[in-house]
């Protein structure tokens, strides 16, 4: 099967491969949705939603009430109600680009995920082969440099709905996607900076980071986020701002700007909005589990290699898998750190998020890449 | 004023001073101690006093304290108080009743010391022991007078442990009474209404104590025209009208005046309506026309609002129409037979349709006449002319004589073919002695409440108000111009009169004339000269007399009733 | 009125970090997300209703079945939104309860237009009106909204009764005057 895979022209390859990430991402932000609904109402005490359930499910004991608590059947309610209702366009609004705006929010979302390795498996020889889409040696640049795109979305869907609300949201969004790119991008510095030791090919990409997490000894399995804590910091935090969650929703910002700039948005193009939100989180959830959490190891000082032999599985595809669902796992506790944090802080003030973005975390990351680029010489010369 | 000006003045009332409450207060002499204390705004509390009625004080509630200034027996020289140096004032030691206390030079009343309170609380303990607790199935709850004195006078508890006295409820007295005895609280109020007013002694007290019981004689029953009135009179609910009993709570009633329609007696009334809808009638007093009483038929007269004859849908030549396009229709009817045109007004319409219907047949040259209805006067307060506004007519011009009960005249001119075209307002023309032959030689264009033969005659039919749905005014037999009210809504599909006859002489070159009634009658105090100087809304509620004069020698049908004599 | 100046507490480094206020933010939701959830699964689970509710106003009947309404029309003057519209009506003489003379014919409540004040129960002479423990009401039309007479009768029941004054008036009939 594998082998007809690869004989398949590229392009038919590529078509493939796009189809099975629309085919998992969709779904997963639509049961994100739902995770998200589920952690408010658990934080406020509530059950939420409860009550859908088809009736084939009911008949099916013990796990059709379990799957209706947990309300599943809501996820393809809404879903379905996403598709079919009426997809109203406002009058006043600039068609071409209202229509445009979720679907350039859609493009990087889904681009970006082809990049980040999600798993691995070993090769006859033992060694550790990542499983990406597209394994390039750029890993981190690609990823960092497609994703800022999505700031257009929010630009253009808040300008072309031609309301303040919008147009303020999108104003606050470019502004603030700004601020946080820069710290972001000087958190990782350190780290590829310790990756990229002399004597060895220079790379941009994951698999190398992961790797370094996975060697023997106490720094070589220790993941990055106790070695360099700073950094990872500085990235989860600009992670929040990049990806548009709370404390620093400020382009949504419902409680001053309505619905910031998806306020004329409904139906599916709104759904689309939410979905390229909510793929941005799985993203950067992600790369930050390449990054600072030891990627598809499974444990700080355990690596995958070494589960493996304790369990003695030796088909690459169950190491695959495996590998998987450690890395998946990782993502989803992140995600739901993300949800946590954002029932528990409340929104920061605009001129609150500039100060951070600009008056801490910039000059923070400044010191924190001097400081690892001081240490790193020494420790390597 | 000039028409009451011209009244011979009233004679001066040999005024006296009396002192109530501290308070010195010119009244007539022999006004009854109620009576004064009101002018001052005491108020004494009463069941059995009725100012129409004879004083009988047997409800003991009007108790009050009275006393004379002191005089030497022998020499008849006033007794000095040597405390206030005013003359001393010897108080009869226990207190007596008010409605049978007249008023004298000097006399002092005292209504607000403890003894008469004491006295009244008394009364009204004693009154209500036997009384029933039905206020929430009574009629009278509302309007009650017990209820009233009883937040004023009651104790709000019983001490009364015993059974009470077991009476006959729901008894007929006659076709329109019922009695509960249970309620009655022994006022003779009824008995002394049916000898007195009605002439119709039916009513009486049998057994004794606390077991007395109105009743009728033997082989008697309540059966006169003005039956109703002891219903109004009775300060409890003993005396319900079978017809109001249970209909409606009194507090959601709206209340109008208005006149009694029924003869040209023109008893003034109140009529009751909830939301378009009218209850009862009651009498409403005036001293000089009907004082506080009213016939039985003239409060059923109600009925007609609703009825099911009532005429709804504006018609011409047989099909539904608007008001303009019958007005329209109207028009060019009389247009076509100019100078054959008779108008027929109405001895029932208001003085101010009347006023129009004159303008009408003026504007047309047209001869103009309404129909008299005569019956046989009770000598009360029914007459024997049944029109309510005979010298309505006569004020405004419309007609000159006393009307006739057939329209003769009318008759020869259709059979000889001078008329062609007739307008007939609120008249119908089979009932004024016209035959169906008759009436299918010429156009009828009619304006009335009811369907009647000439409706199905008529070319142009438009449907007006009944006297309960508009405002105007009548003019009696004693000549007095008297307002009424609307009280309901008109049903849809019925115009104004007014509006339908102004309409209709503006569409035949009458030019623009009001229909809004107080634009209508500065008009009228231009045109009419018996109506000068008089507008609609400084006409007082009882009614304003005006200069029977001019019209003093007419052979009037009217007999004798309560308040008119007919000229010898 | 005087004005307070209130000395601002300077935040410590600590504070001005907001590092520590998330986490303790973060130990309180958890707590809230583990906890166990108040709220009532409303259809299947029914709050319970504590006595002198105020829910729907119905008629009642006394526990001889006859209807406690003698339509006096207190409740309609009362009702402050005017929700309640009643027809009074007259006992036939020859019905069980002649005696009470007087009965609605009919008697409607708007519940569209009903405040649930209890101010109808409250002036009832005759004790027959109660607001029970029925508090939801649903219907498709404006129509399903107006309780006729029937309907109030089916919702009130039978209440007991400590006066029976209608049974005593008519027990004092029978028995007469003794003299």
């Amino acid at each position: 099967m594998i082998d007809f895979y690869l004989h398949l022209h590229p392009l038919v390859q590529g078509t493939l491969k796009g189809l099975a990430v629309i085919c998992v991402i969709f779904p997963i932000a639509g049961v994100c949705s739902m995770a998200e609904r589920k952690v408010s109402a658990w934080i406020q005490g509530r059950p939420g939603p409860n009550r859908a359930i088809v009736p084939w499910a009911a008949w099916i004991p013990f796990i059709g009430p379990f799957l209706q608590k947990l309300g599943v059947f809501h996820v393809m309610a809404d879903g379905g109600k996403m598709l079919f209702k009426e997809d109203s366009l406002p009058g006043h609004v600039n068609k071409f680009y209202f229509v445009l705006a979720p679907i350039i929010a859609m493009m990087p979302a889904l681009t970006t995920v082809t990049a980040v390795p999600f798993g691995a498996y070993l090769d006859e020889a033992g060694r550790v082969v990542p499983i990406a889409l597209a394994n390039v040696d750029i890993g981190l640049i690609a990823v960092f440099a497609v994703a800022s795109l999505g700031v257009y979305s929010v630009i253009l869907a808040g300008w072309a709905s031609n309301s303040k609300y919008p147009f303020l949201g999108g104003v606050r969004a470019s502004a603030q996607l700004i601020s946080y790119e820069l710290s972001m991008t000087l958190s990782v510095i350190p780290l590829f900076l310790w990756v990229n030791e002399p004597g060895r090919e220079g790379t941009m990409g994951f698999a190398r980071v992961v790797e370094l997490q996975s060697n023997p000894g106490f720094w070589g399995g220790a993941w990055f986020v106790f070695v360099m804590p700073i950094s990872a910091f500085i990235f989860m935090t600009a992670l929040f701002a990049e990806t548009n969650r709370q404390p620093f929703d400020m382009p949504e910002s419902e409680a001053d700007l309505v619905g910031g700039f998806h306020t004329e948005y409904g139906a599916f193009k709104w759904g689309l909005f939410f979905v390229a939100e909510y793929s941005h989180m799985l993203i950067g959830s992600g790369v930050f589990t390449l990054l600072f959490l030891g990627g598809w190891n499974p444990l700080p000082w355990i690596p995958l290699a070494t589960l493996v032999d304790w369990l003695g599985v030796t088909s690459p595809i169950l190491v695959g898998l495996l590998s998987i669902v450690i890395f998946v796992t990782k993502v989803l506790a992140l995600i739901f750190f993300f949800m946590w944090i954002r029932w528990t802080v409340p929104r920061f003030r605009y001129d609150q998020v500039m100060e951070i973005g600009w008056k801490k975390l910039l000059p923070l990351s400044l010191l924190n890449l001097v400081a690892y680029a001081i240490g790193i010489a020494v420790i390597q010369s | 004023m000039n028409v009451v000006e011209s009244m011979p003045p009233p004679p001066k009332p040999d005024l006296i001073t009396v002192n109530i409450d501290g308070r010195d207060v010119a009244v007539p002499k022999g006004t009854n101690a109620i009576e004064a204390a009101r002018l001052v705004g005491v108020d004494v509390p009463f069941y059995c006093y009725h100012p129409k009625l004879s004083v009988v004080g047997n409800c003991r509630m009007c108790l009050i304290e009275i006393g004379m200034p002191a005089v030497d027996p022998a020499t008849k020289a006033p007794i000095m108080d040597p405390a206030t140096g005013k003359q001393r004032i010897n108080w009869i030691p226990r207190p007596q009743i008010g409605c049978a206390t007249n008023a004298s030079p000097g006399l002092h009343i005292r209504t607000n010391t403890p003894q008469i309170k004491d006295c009244r609380e008394g009364v009204m303990e004693f009154l209500l022991i036997n009384h029933p607790l039905d206020c929430p199935i009574c009629d009278q709850a509302g309007e009650c007078k017990l209820q009233e004195q009883a937040t004023g006078y009651g104790r709000g508890y019983s001490r009364f442990i015993e059974q009470k006295v077991v009476k006959p409820k729901r008894t007929q007295l006659g076709p329109r009474v019922t009695l509960d005895d249970e309620r009655c609280i022994l006022c003779s109020r009824c008995i002394r209404f049916c000898k007195e007013i009605a002439r119709d002694d039916v009513l009486g007290f049998i057994d004794r104590g606390s077991y007395s019981t109105l009743t009728c004689y033997p082989g008697k029953k309540l059966t006169n025209n003005y039956s109703l009135n002891t219903v109004d009179i009775c300060p409890v609910g003993a005396l319900t009208s079978t017809d109001f009993r249970f209909k409606m709570r009194v507090w959601f009633l709206k209340q109008t005046n208005s006149i009694d329609t029924e003869s040209s007696v023109g008893a003034n009334t109140v009529v009751w309506s909830r939301e378009g809808i009218i209850y009862r009638i009651t009498p409403r007093r005036n001293d000089e026309v009907n004082d506080t009483w009213m016939s039985d038929s003239g409060r059923e007269l109600y009925k007609q609002v609703r009825s099911s004859d009532r005429l709804t849908a504006i018609r011409v030549n047989g099909i539904d129409s608007s008001l303009d396009v019958a007005v329209q229709a109207a028009a060019e009817l009389i247009r076509a037979s100019a100078g054959a045109v008779a108008v027929v007004g109405s001895g029932r319409s208001s003085v101010e349709e009347q006023f129009l219907t004159h303008k009408l047949a003026k504007l047309l040259q047209a001869p103009a006449g309404i129909v008299s209805r005569v019956g046989e006067g009770d000598g009360i307060l029914i007459s024997a002319d049944r029109n309510p506004n005979v010298r309505g007519a006569l004020v405004t011009g419309l007609i000159q004589g006393l009307p006739q009960p057939k329209l003769e005249r009318l008759a020869a001119g259709i059979d000889a073919g001078t008329i062609r075209t007739v307008v007939a307002i609120n008249e119908d023309l089979v009932a004024a002695g016209l035959t169906p032959a008759q009436l299918a030689k010429v156009a009828i264009v009619y304006l009335g409440t009811h369907v009647q033969p000439t409706t199905a005659a008529a070319r142009v039919v438009i449907p007006t108000l009944t006297v309960f749905e508009k405002s105007g005014t009548f003019v009696n037999q004693q000549f007095r111009l008297q307002k009424f009210a609307k009280a309901v809504p008109g049903p849809a599909g019925a115009s104004d009169d007014l509006v339908a006859l102004s309409r209709l002489l503006a569409a035949l070159g009458g030019g623009a004339i009001p229909s809004e009634i107080n634009a209508l009658w500065s008009l009228m105090a231009e045109e009419v000269p018996a109506l000068k100087t008089i507008a609609f809304g400084r006409v007082p509620a009882t009614g304003l007399q005006l200069d029977p004069a001019p019209w003093a020698g007419l052979p009037y049908v009217e007999g004798e009733t309560l308040h008119y004599k007919p000229a010898p | 009125m005087a004005v307070i100046q209130v000395e601002r507490k300077p935040l410590t480094f600590a504070e001005r970090t907001y590092v520590p206020q998330i986490i303790a933010g973060l130990v309180t939701t958890w707590k809230h997300l583990v906890r166990r959830k108040d709220t009532l699964q409303y259809p299947e689970q029914r709050p319970a209703i504590p006595p002198g509710y105020r829910g729907v106003p119905t008629l009642v009947r006394d526990p001889n079945g006859r209807e406690k309404c003698v339509s006096c029309q207190l409740c309609e003057f009362v009702c402050p939104p005017k929700a309640i519209r009643i027809t009074p009506g007259e006992i036939p003489l020859d019905a069980p309860h002649a005696h009470v003379e007087r009965a609605p014919q009919a008697f409607d409540i708007d519940m569209l237009r009903c405040i649930y004040c209890g101010m109808c129960q409250e002036v009832c002479p005759e004790e027959a009106i109660f607001l029970q423990q029925q508090y939801s009401m649903s219907g498709y039309t404006r129509e399903e909204f107006v309780n006729n007479k029937a309907r109030l009768y089916e919702l009130g029941g039978t209440l007991p009764d400590q006066h029976f004054k209608w049974d005593k008036k008519k027990s004092a009939e029978e028995r007469g005057n003794e003299h």
